[in-house]
């Protein structure tokens, strides 16, 4: 089946973000494909690769990012969102893009389920 | 035409917007608006509902000069522009809040939870924020 | 009509979220209690009776990692609710047409 996840918040304040990398990491443990990763709100911070938490806490930015190399995910970044909160070409995370909202129902349209994690 | 435009109409799924939130305490008011601004130009059926907190999001007479931040609530009244003409209130969430349709900036389709409960059961996608 | 997978993050002591899904959720639906939603699983909460209230008519999951990370494995949850991992949450969202997240 194909997923689209879409994340609403940031690495740090809420758990949203870690939810929604377990729930991606299990469902291609279980075979499925997790198409795209849209991150609206303040989740436009998981692509901000100036973030350095503390070493011996996990990095979700370097997580998404390396979930994303390995299984072909798209981690799409909402532009008005980004913008409004200084996350630029500049600062974004390889494996990261921009786009607009569009992308957002457009993984809605072409994916089996979308599912939402936020606060 | 856009990439989404190629397949023609015959994808087309139920969105339904669900809006919990007050407006300006959090952005997540503003940031679904932006939302469904956009998701009004996909050939979807699209309804936008508001429950809970989120009945505050349409009160009228918002002013919003002296808290310095930018009056939003006008923008609700172009969703008829955009075509979104699914729009949901809950008559419970009013009710308890002490609003009724007359305080609202656009108009609406004022419904009891249990028919809520069944449009909200024939969605294909439900987006919330 | 769609089967919907509920999903409610939020404790039932901080916010509405799960006595908003208990008068939305239509029969026959399934609820998953995740992060903070989990404090509404325990027997004891003082929320347990409106869950209970709809047992029959909905299904109840409760992501178990979220349960043990709160310290709450030595505490009864309440009958019927089903313990699940995050393979189990996919599956779920699987079996069901759509998931609505009650942010």
């Amino acid at each position: 089946m194909k997923f689209g996840i879409l994340v609403n918040e940031g690495p740090f304040t809420h758990q949203a973000s870690d939810s929604a990398y377990q729930f991606a990491a299990a469902a291609i443990e279980k075979g499925h494909q997790v198409a795209r990763v849209f991150f609206y709100n303040d989740g436009v911070y998981n692509s901000n690769k100036l973030s350095e938490p503390q070493t011996d806490d996990r990095n979700l930015v370097d997580l998404w990012a390396k979930l994303g190399k390995e299984h072909d995910i798209d981690l799409v970044v909402c532009i008005a969102a980004a913008l409004r909160r200084g996350i630029k070409e500049e600062v974004l995370k390889d494996g990261f893009r921009i786009s607009g909202l569009g992308q957002l129902v457009e993984a809605g349209i072409e994916n089996d389920r979308l599912v939402v994690f936020g606060d | 035409m856009e990439p989404w435009e190629e397949e023609g109409p015959e994808v087309v799924k139920r969105f339904m917007y669900v809006n919990r939130k007050a407006p300006y305490g959090t952005i997540y008011a503003l940031e679904c608006l932006e939302v469904v601004l956009i998701a009004a130009a996909f050939d979807q059926d699209v309804s936008v509902v508001f429950v809970d907190d989120g009945v505050y999001q349409l009160k009228k007479n918002q002013d919003t000069a002296a808290i310095g931040m930018k009056n939003f609530s006008n923008t609700y009244r172009a969703l008829d522009d955009y075509d979104v003409e699914k729009i949901y209130v809950e008559q419970e969430s009013l009710e308890s809040r002490g609003l009724t349709a007359e305080d609202l900036i656009i108009p609406v389709e004022v419904l009891a939870g249990d028919n809520l409960r069944e449009i909200m059961a024939q969605q294909d996608v439900v987006i919330s924020s | 009509m769609s089967k919907m997978l509920h999903l409610i993050n939020k404790s039932p002591t901080d916010r509405n979220s799960l006595d908003s899904c208990l008068r939305l959720a239509e029969a026959g639906s399934s609820v998953l209690l995740l992060e903070d939603g989990v404090y509404a699983a325990l027997s004891k909460a003082a929320s347990a009776e409106a869950v209970n209230q709809r047992m029959g008519e909905l299904t109840f999951y409760v992501l178990g990692p979220d349960v043990s990370a709160r310290g709450l494995d030595d505490k009864p949850l309440i009958d019927g609710i089903s313990v699940v991992d995050y393979g189990g949450f996919v599956d779920l969202v699987v079996e069901h047409d759509v998931a609505q997240s009650w942010l």
